[in-house]
C-alpha cells in the first residue's frame, strides 16, 4: 500500500518540486532559494530572554526562559522556550532531561490555574473564588487555633503552642517565600512545621 | 530566511545541479563520547522541544529505552545494552545515542527520487526538506543505518537536521548544548577528532585498549561520529554497524528517479540533465539504464513481498 | 556541601555511594567527568545497582542496601591497620587525642547507657574528661585507651574484610580494592570526595551513615581542601534553602533552635546554649548565638520584641518532644488529633511512608491546604480513583483547598544550591490562570487571620497582632522586601563606645555581614547565616561575575554563598599547622605571616595564628569530630544496625532489630513484616528521566519513561517465572503494587550471611494525575520508621515479595 501511495506521491511531487531542480540543471543557480527553503528560521530571535534557575535539584542549574513578546503592553508574554544558561558557572548551558523538558511543566495541562474547593463526601473539586477561599481557611484556622490552643502546660510553664494545625512547607519555593511562610507559621504557634528535606 | 550563514549546499537530492562553491565552509562534527554517556536522555529532552515534537506516551516494556525506536517524532534515542564483558568479567551498560549518523556519503540522498527533498550543505549536515519530501521511503532504504522514518500523517520522511536551524545562526545543536557530562560535544570536523584522540588516550589508559573513534569509511565518513570504547566492536552498541555501506540496490535507485524526472521534464532539460550528470563532479553516480530497470523489477517483487 | 559542584573538577578520586549523582544530579555530576577528563581522577561506585553512575564509573561493587556503616567502618579500619592516615591533620585537626570520660563504652551492639522501654539512651556517660582548668583532656601521644582514637580503633575493630562481605555481599577482594583506592588519598596532595544524598539519609539510622564517612574523611584529611569534601547532593531546588530557614519544627533559621518547654525563660534558653570553648584560646562561633537570636526576634517581633520582655520570648512556641516531624504529625493525624493542614507544594501521599496510613490520616483531617502549581494526589486524597486511589469518597469528611500557585518562571527570588550558593532568578511571565505567587497567598492568609484576631481577640493573639510586618502591601510581601529583611538590618543607630562621635551602625541601613549584629535589639536579621546577601551595595545574591582567579572553581562574584560568601567550608584545613597548603598545587588560603589570604573567604579570624587556633570554629573544640559525645542520639560511634525489616539478622548483634534508638510508633511495630513471607530486600529510588511525582505532568518526560515498574535481577526473574517487560505484584506487609518488571543483569543476587539475598529496585515517580500512565510507587509499602536523629524514613530498606501478576484490575 504504502508503495502505492508513494508512487502517486512521487509523480505528483515531481511535477511541483522539480520547478527549482530544473532549473538548476538548466543552470541557472537557484542555490539560495533552496537553500531557503531547506533550513528552518531560527525560533528565537525576537524573543525576551529572563534569567531564572531550574526549579527541580539542588545543582540550581542557570536557565534562560525565551518569551514571546518584548513585554509591551499589549503582548501578553508567554514562555515558548527553555535552556540552559551558558555563563551559569555550575551547568555551563547544558541541562538534564527535565531541565530540558522545564517548558512542559510551564505548560502542563494539569496545572492548578483556579482555586478549588471540594466539601465534605463530596466526588469532584469545583471552582471557588480567592477571596472566599481565604475567608473560609483563615475562619478554620482560627477557629481550631482557638480552641485547641496550648498556652501553659500542665506544670504552668507557658508553652504557647497549636499542635492540632500542621503546615509542610515546600522545598522549591524562593527563600522570600520560605521567610514569608516562617514568620506566618511560628506566629501562630504551630510546631507541626516540617519541610521535604527529609522525603 | 534573508540570509544565512556559513551554509552552502552540496548535493541536493535528486538533481545533478552543483552549487557554486560561494563559500568554503568548515565540516561541522557532533563527536559522541559513549563513554562519558550516563544515558540520561537530556539530548531527547532537548530534541524533542527544539524542535516542537510531540512523541506518542508509550508503555515499558522491560527496557529503559523510551520510545523504543526512532520514530517521525523522536530524531534521535537512547540505546541501552547490558554487556558482561568476557575479558574483565566485569558488567558495563553501553548507552548509544542514536540518530542520523550525517552521512559525508549519504545513502539516503542518494536513494531519494525527489528534488530537492534531501540535501547535503557544504558544512556536511545532510537535511530533509519537508516541502519536497513525497513520502516514499526510499531513503530509510538508503540508509544504512536505520534511521528516517516516514509520518504518516503528513506521508513525510523526518529524521534528525543536526539542527540545522541552530547551526546556521552558529550556535550548536540542542542535544549537544544540553548534554550534562559532555559526552556530545559540537565543532569542526578536525576539532572533534582532536577531542576524540585525546579521550581515546584516557580510555587507554583506563584499560579499554580498543577504544577508538567511529568515523566509518564506508559511507565516506560521517558527521555524528562516536568514541567507543569497544571501537573493535561496534556492534556491541545495539548493533551498531560495523562497516556500514549504502546497499547496491540504493546505488541504483536513483537511476530510476532520474528517468521519471527526465519524463516531466521533457527533451531540452534532460540534455541539460544527462550533460550535467556527465559534465559535473558532482554527480551522485553515473546513470545506467539497464542496470536500474534491473533494480525496477527486484524492488517490485520486494514491493509485492512486502 | 562542605564544597560547591564546580569544586569537584579538582578532586583525585570521586566516591559516589548513597547516592546516583548521573542520574538525579547530571548537570552536578559533569564536574566528576571534568576532574576524570583533566585530572585523570578515578570514580567508585558502591550501590546495590548497577546505576547509571556506575555505568560510567572506574570501578563499581554492589552492597547490600542499609550496610553502609558496616562497610565503612570497615574501611576506616583498614585505613588504621595500614597506617593510611593523614597523620598531622588527625592529631592537629581531630578530637583523636581527646580523653573519653571514664564509664563509656560499646558491646553487643549497644553503647553506655541503654534504657530499652524508652528505646533511647542515658547519654551522661558520652563526654569528654575535663580538666581541673574547666578544658578537655588530651593526650599529644595517641596511646591513651582513652584517646578517642584507640576507641575507635577498638570500635572499629569487628568489621574485617570478611565481617564487611557477610553482612554487605560486597565481595571480599572488591571491598578490599576500593580501600586501597580510597586509602591512598591519606596523602597530604591527594583528596578524595563523597557525593552522598537520599541513599544514605533514607534509612532509620541515615546520620550515622553520614557520619562515618565523615570520620573517614577526617582520617585522610580531605574535609576543608579543594577536591575534598562531605558533598551532599541534596534533593529538591530549595531544600537547603529551607532548612537553612528553620522551616522544621525545632528549628529558628540559621540553625538556632526552638526552646523546649524545660526551659521556661530566655535565660535557661540560653544557660543551654553557651558553647564555651573545650580548649584553651580556642574561637568557639556559636557564642554568639546571642547576638544571632535576639537579631532573628527583632526580625520577627520589630518594636515588641524589647529586652524588658526577653525580646518575645514567649512569643515562640515551646516544644514538649524534639520534634512534630513528619512522620510524628501524620501519626497524630491517623490518631485523629490534628484538624487543619497546609501542604505548600508538596504530595505526601506519595511521598511518605506507608500510604495506607497517610491516606487514612487525611480522611481524618478537618481541613487540608494545598497550594501547588500542579494537580497532586495529595489534593485529591479523597478521589476515587479505581485501584490507583481506592478511597469512598462519600466517607471522607475533609474539606479541601486547592490553591493554584506560580511556578518558577513565573516568580522572582533566591534558592539555595547544594553548594550553599544563593541564587537569584527573575519572573519570565505571569501565572496562569488565577494562578498567585506563594508570597501573595501567605500574605492574604495572614493579614485576614490577622484581621479575624483584630476583631474577634482569641487565643493569645499577641504573636499575630505583634508579627513584623512591615511591607509595602501587608497582603502581597515582595521578593526584595523580604531579601533585606533576611540580611538584616540597623534598628537603631549605634555609636563607637570609645568614640561617641563616629557611628557603627547607622539606623534603617542594611548590614553588612553578620558580624556586625548585635544582642541588644539595635540590630534585626531575619536569617544570620544569609547577613550579606542584601547588603547597602545591593542585592549580592544576583551577582553574575563568571570570573574565576586561579581557576579554582570558586567563582567568588557569581551569586552569594553562605556564610560570608565562603564557598569551602573549614577551609582553614586546607593548611597544616603552619599555615602552608597541604597541596601547594591546590592552594585555597595560607597564612601570609599575619593573616589568611587566598582564592576563599577563611572559614576563621583572618588574624587567627594558624598554630593557636583550630580550624573548625563551629564546634567548642576547635577541632573535628571523630567521636562525637553525646550529640547524637545513637551512639558517640557509628555501629551497624540492620533496617528494620531486613533478610539477615544483625551478625554483629543478633538480638536488636533495626536501631536500637530510632523511634517507631506501635502501630508501626506491629506492621513490619518479616523476610519469611517477604523474603526480597528492597529499595527506592529516582530515575534521571523523572523529578519526583512533577515531570510525571510533563508530556516530554512521561515520553522519555511512561510507566511504573520494578527491576528485579535475571535469577529471580527465572526463579519466579517472571517475564521481561511482564506485569509483577509487589507486596509488603502495608500494601501491594502492580508493576512491570525490568529484568536485568544490573541487579544481581548477593550473598550475605551464608543466604541469597535478591534485591527489588522500585522507583518513585507515578501516580493517578498528570500526562505519564496512571500508577503506583514504593509509598504503598514502605516502612512508617524514621532515622534516630532527624526521623528521616527508612525508605531505602524494606521487605518484599515479587509474584508475576497480570496487571492492576481496572475497573
Amino acid at each position: 500500500m504504502l508503495h502505492e501511495v508513494s508512487r502517486r506521491q512521487f509523480l505528483k511531487g515531481t511535477g511541483t518540486g522539480i520547478a527549482g531542480s530544473a532549473i538548476g540543471a538548466l543552470g541557472f543557480g537557484g542555490s539560495e532559494t533552496a537553500l531557503a527553503q531547506a533550513v528552518r528560521p531560527f525560533k528565537l530571535a525576537r524573543t525576551t530572554e529572563t534569567r531564572n534557575t531550574c526549579p527541580y535539584c539542588s545543582v540550581a542549574c542557570g536557565v534562560i526562559l525565551y518569551g514571546l513578546g518584548d513585554k509591551s503592553k499589549n503582548a501578553k508574554s508567554a514562555i515558548i522556550h527553555v535552556e540552559g544558561d551558558p555563563d551559569h558557572p555550575t551547568n555551563r548551558g547544558t541541562l538534564c532531561p527535565k531541565g530540558a523538558a522545564l517548558l512542559d511543566f510551564i505548560h502542563s495541562e494539569t496545572r492548578t490555574k483556579y482555586p478549588m474547593y471540594r466539601g465534605p463526601g463530596e466526588r469532584e473539586f469545583r471552582r471557588i473564588g480567592w477571596d472566599e477561599a481565604l475567608d473560609r481557611i483563615a475562619r478554620l484556622m482560627k477557629d481550631d487555633r482557638d480552641k485547641n490552643f496550648i498556652a501553659k502546660n500542665k506544670d504552668g510553664v507557658t508553652v504557647n503552642r497549636w499542635t492540632t494545625t500542621g503546615f509542610l512547607a515546600a522545598s522549591a519555593t524562593t527563600n522570600e517565600t520560605a521567610y514569608a511562610t516562617y514568620k506566618v507559621v511560628r506566629s501562630t504557634g504551630i510546631l507541626a512545621f516540617d519541610n521535604q528535606a527529609r522525603v | 530566511m534573508a540570509s544565512l550563514q556559513s551554509q552552502d549546499f552540496a548535493r541536493i537530492s535528486a538533481t545533478t545541479s552543483r552549487p557554486p562553491d560561494v563559500r568554503n565552509d568548515f565540516a561541522v562534527a557532533k563527536l559522541i563520547d559513549v563513554s562519558k554517556c550516563i544515558g540520561c536522555k537530556a539530548c531527547q529532552a532537548a530534541c524533542l522541544e527544539w524542535n516542537n515534537l510531540r512523541e506518542e506516551i508509550g508503555v515499558n516494556v522491560g527496557v529503559y529505552d523510551n520510545p523504543h525506536d526512532l520514530t517521525p517524532n523522536s530524531w534521535t534515542l537512547m540505546r541501552f545494552t547490558e554487556y558482561e564483558n568476557p575479558e574483565s568479567g566485569n558488567l558495563e551498560w553501553l548507552i548509544r545515542k542514536d540518530g542520523c549518523m550525517h552521512c559525508a556519503d549519504p545513502g539516503c540522498l542518494k536513494a531519494c527520487p525527489a528534488p530537492g527533498a534531501i540535501v547535503q550543505y557544504k558544512n556536511g549536515i545532510v537535511d530533509f526538506v519537508s516541502e519536497n519530501c513525497i513520502g516514499c521511503g526510499y531513503c530509510v532504504k538508503g540508509c544504512p543505518f536505520n534511521i528516517p522514518r516516514i509520518n504518516k500523517a503528513d506521508q513525510k520522511a523526518y529524521k534528525c537536521t543536526l539542527c540545522s536551524d541552530r547551526v546556521a545562526v552558529g550556535q550548536a545543536p540542542a542535544c549537544a548544548k544540553a548534554c550534562p557530562t559532555g559526552a556530545i560535544v559540537f565543532g569542526t570536523k578536525s576539532d572533534m577528532i582532536a577531542h576524540a584522540n585525546d579521550r581515546i588516550q584516557d580510555l587507554k589508559s583506563r584499560g579499554f585498549k580498543n577504544a577508538g573513534l567511529y568515523d566509518p569509511p564506508g559511507v565516506g565518513g560521517t558527521h555524528v561520529m562516536y568514541v567507543l570504547h569497544h571501537n573493535d566492536k561496534p556492534e556491541l552498541y545495539a548493533n551498531l554497524p560495523k562497516n556500514p555501506s549504502i546497499s547496491p540496490v540504493v546505488e541504483l535507485w536513483k537511476g530510476v528517479t532520474k528517468v521519471a524526472g527526465l519524463a516531466t521534464l521533457g527533451f531540452a532539460a534532460a540534455f541539460a540533465f544527462v550533460h550535467a550528470n556527465i559534465a559535473r563532479r558532482n554527480e551522485v553516480t553515473r546513470f545506467d539504464r539497464i542496470r536500474a530497470e534491473e533494480v525496477i523489477d527486484e524492488e517490485a517483487k520486494h514491493g509485492r513481498q512486502a | 556541601m562542605t564544597n560547591s559542584w564546580t569544586d569537584i573538577k579538582n578532586t583525585d578520586l570521586v566516591i559516589i555511594m548513597g547516592g546516583n549523582a548521573a542520574e538525579a544530579h547530571p548537570c552536578g555530576f559533569k564536574w566528576v567527568t571534568e576532574a576524570k577528563a583533566q585530572r585523570g581522577a578515578k570514580l567508585i561506585v558502591v550501590d546495590p545497582r548497577f546505576t547509571r553512575s556506575a555505568s560510567v564509573a572506574d570501578y563499581y561493587a554492589p552492597i547490600r542496601q542499609g550496610t553502609d556503616i558496616a562497610f565503612l567502618l570497615g574501611a576506616i579500619r583498614y585505613c588504621l591497620e595500614n597506617d593510611k592516615i593523614q597523620h598531622e591533620y588527625v592529631k592537629a585537626f581531630t578530637n583523636a587525642s581527646y580523653i573519653v570520660k571514664e564509664g563509656y563504652g560499646y558491646q553487643d551492639g549497644l553503647f553506655t547507657g541503654y534504657e530499652e522501654a524508652k528505646r533511647d539512651y542515658d547519654r551522661s556517660t558520652w563526654e569528654y574528661e575535663i580538666g581541673s582548668d574547666g578544658f578537655a583532656v588530651t593526650d599529644d601521644t595517641l596511646q591513651h585507651p582513652r584517646s578517642v582514637i584507640q576507641l575507635l580503633k577498638k570500635h572499629v575493630a569487628q568489621y574485617t574484610p570478611e565481617m564487611v562481605e557477610r553482612i554487605c555481599g560486597t565481595p571480599k577482594n572488591k571491598f578490599l580494592e576500593i580501600c586501597k583506592m580510597i586509602s591512598e588519598t591519606s596523602a597530604r596532595d591527594k583528596y578524595m570526595t563523597s557525593m552522598y544524598a537520599l541513599g544514605w539519609t533514607q534509612h532509620s539510622k541515615g546520620s550515622q551513615n553520614i557520619r562515618s564517612m565523615a570520620m573517614l574523611q577526617l582520617l585522610l584529611g580531605n574535609i576543608g581542601v579543594r577536591g575534598g569534601g562531605m558533598n551532599a547532593l541534596r534533593g529538591h531546588s530549595n531544600i537547603q534553602g529551607l532548612t537553612d530557614l528553620g522551616l522544621m519544627s525545632n528549628l529558628i533559621p540559621g540553625y538556632l533552635t526552638l526552646a523546649t518547654e524545660k526551659e521556661p525563660d530566655f535565660e535557661s534558653y540560653m544557660s543551654k546554649r553557651q558553647f564555651k570553648p573545650l580548649r584553651p584560646n580556642q574561637m568557639s562561633y556559636w557564642q554568639n548565638y546571642r547576638k544571632f537570636m535576639v537579631s532573628f526576634m527583632k526580625a520577627m517581633y520589630g518594636s515588641a520584641a524589647t529586652a524588658e520582655n526577653s525580646y518575645a520570648y514567649d512569643y515562640l512556641p515551646k516544644l514538649d518532644v524534639p520534634a512534630y516531624d513528619m512522620l510524628l504529625t501524620f501519626d497524630l493525624m491517623h490518631q485523629g488529633k490534628v484538624n487543619g493542614y497546609f501542604c505548600q507544594g508538596f504530595n505526601p501521599l506519595l511521598s511518605l511512608s506507608n500510604r495506607g496510613k497517610v491516606s487514612k490520616a487525611l480522611s481524618n483531617l478537618k481541613f487540608l491546604v494545598v497550594m501547588d502549581p500542579l494537580q497532586t494526589e495529595t489534593a485529591r486524597f479523597w478521589k476515587d480513583e479505581g485501584v490507583f486511589n481506592d478511597v469512598k469518597s462519600a466517607d471522607i469528611k475533609t474539606e479541601v483547598f486547592e490553591l493554584p500557585t506560580s511556578c518558577f518562571a513565573e516568580d522572582e527570588g533566591a534558592l539555595v544550591n547544594s553548594g550553599r550558593w544563593l541564587q537569584w532568578h527573575w519572573a519570565g511571565a505571569e501565572p496562569p490562570g488565577e494562578a498567585k505567587h506563594d508570597t501573595w497567598i501567605m500574605g492574604q492568609l495572614f493579614v485576614r487571620l490577622r484581621e479575624l484576631y483584630r476583631k474577634e481577640g482569641g487565643a493569645f493573639p499577641d504573636p499575630i497582632l505583634n508579627l513584623n510586618w512591615p511591607y509595602r502591601d501587608p497582603a502581597y510581601p515582595q521578593p526584595d522586601e523580604l531579601a533585606r529583611e533576611i540580611n538584616g538590618y540597623v534598628v537603631t543607630t549605634v555609636k563607637d563606645p570609645v568614640d561617641p562621635t563616629k557611628t557603627l551602625l547607622e539606623k534603617g541601613k542594611q548590614v553588612a555581614g553578620f558580624a556586625q549584629l548585635r544582642d541588644d535589639g539595635s540590630t534585626a536579621c531575619g536569617c544570620w547565616i544569609y547577613s550579606g546577601c542584601y547588603t547597602e551595595a545591593g542585592n549580592m545574591m544576583a551577582r553574575r561575575d563568571t570570573n574565576d582567579p586561579g581557576n579554582t572553581g570558586a567563582y567568588s562574584n557569581w551569586a552569594f554563598s553562605w556564610p560570608a560568601n565562603r564557598r569551602i567550608l573549614y577551609n582553614r584545613a586546607s593548611a597544616d599547622l603552619e599555615g602552608r597548603p597541604w597541596d601547594p598545587s591546590r592552594r585555597l588560603i595560607s597564612w601570609n605571616g599575619e593573616r589568611w589570604t587566598g582564592y576563599d573567604v577563611p572559614d576563621i579570624a583572618p588574624t587567627a595564628k594558624p598554630s593557636e587556633v583550630g580550624p573548625f570554629i563551629m564546634n567548642p573544640e576547635g577541632v573535628s569530630r571523630l567521636w562525637v559525645r553525646g550529640m547524637m542520639k545513637d551512639g558517640p560511634f557509628p555501629a551497624h544496625y540492620e533496617p528494620f525489616e531486613s533478610p539477615i539478622a544483625n551478625p554483629v548483634a543478633p538480638k536488636i532489630r533495626g536501631n536500637p534508638a530510632a523511634r517507631i510508633f506501635k502501630g508501626d511495630l506491629a506492621a513490619l513484616g518479616t523476610s519469611d513471607k517477604f523474603p526480597y530486600a528492597a529499595t527506592s529510588y529516582r530515575l534521571t528521566e523523572h523529578f519526583h511525582f512533577w515531570t510525571k505532568h510533563n508530556w516530554v518526560n512521561a515520553v522519555l519513561q511512561p510507566e511504573f515498574f520494578v527491576e528485579i535481577s535475571e535469577q529471580l526473574a527465572k526463579e519466579k517465572n517472571i517475564q521481561p517487560g511482564g506485569w509483577v505484584k509487589v507486596s509488603s506487609n502495608r500494601g501491594e503494587v502492580h508493576a512491570k518488571a525490568v529484568v536485568t543483569k544490573r541487579i544481581k543476587p548477593l550473598t550475605c550471611d551464608g543466604k541469597t539475598v535478591h534485591v527489588v529496585g522500585i522507583p518513585l515517580h507515578w501516580g493517578f494525575t498528570g500526562a505519564a500512565k496512571k500508577g503506583f510507587g514504593p509509598n504503598s509499602l514502605t516502612p512508617f520508621v524514621g532515622d534516630a536523629n532527624i526521623e528521616t524514613p527508612e525508605f531505602k530498606a524494606f521487605l518484599v515479595n515479587v509474584e508475576p501478576s497480570n496487571g492492576p484490575v481496572v475497573s
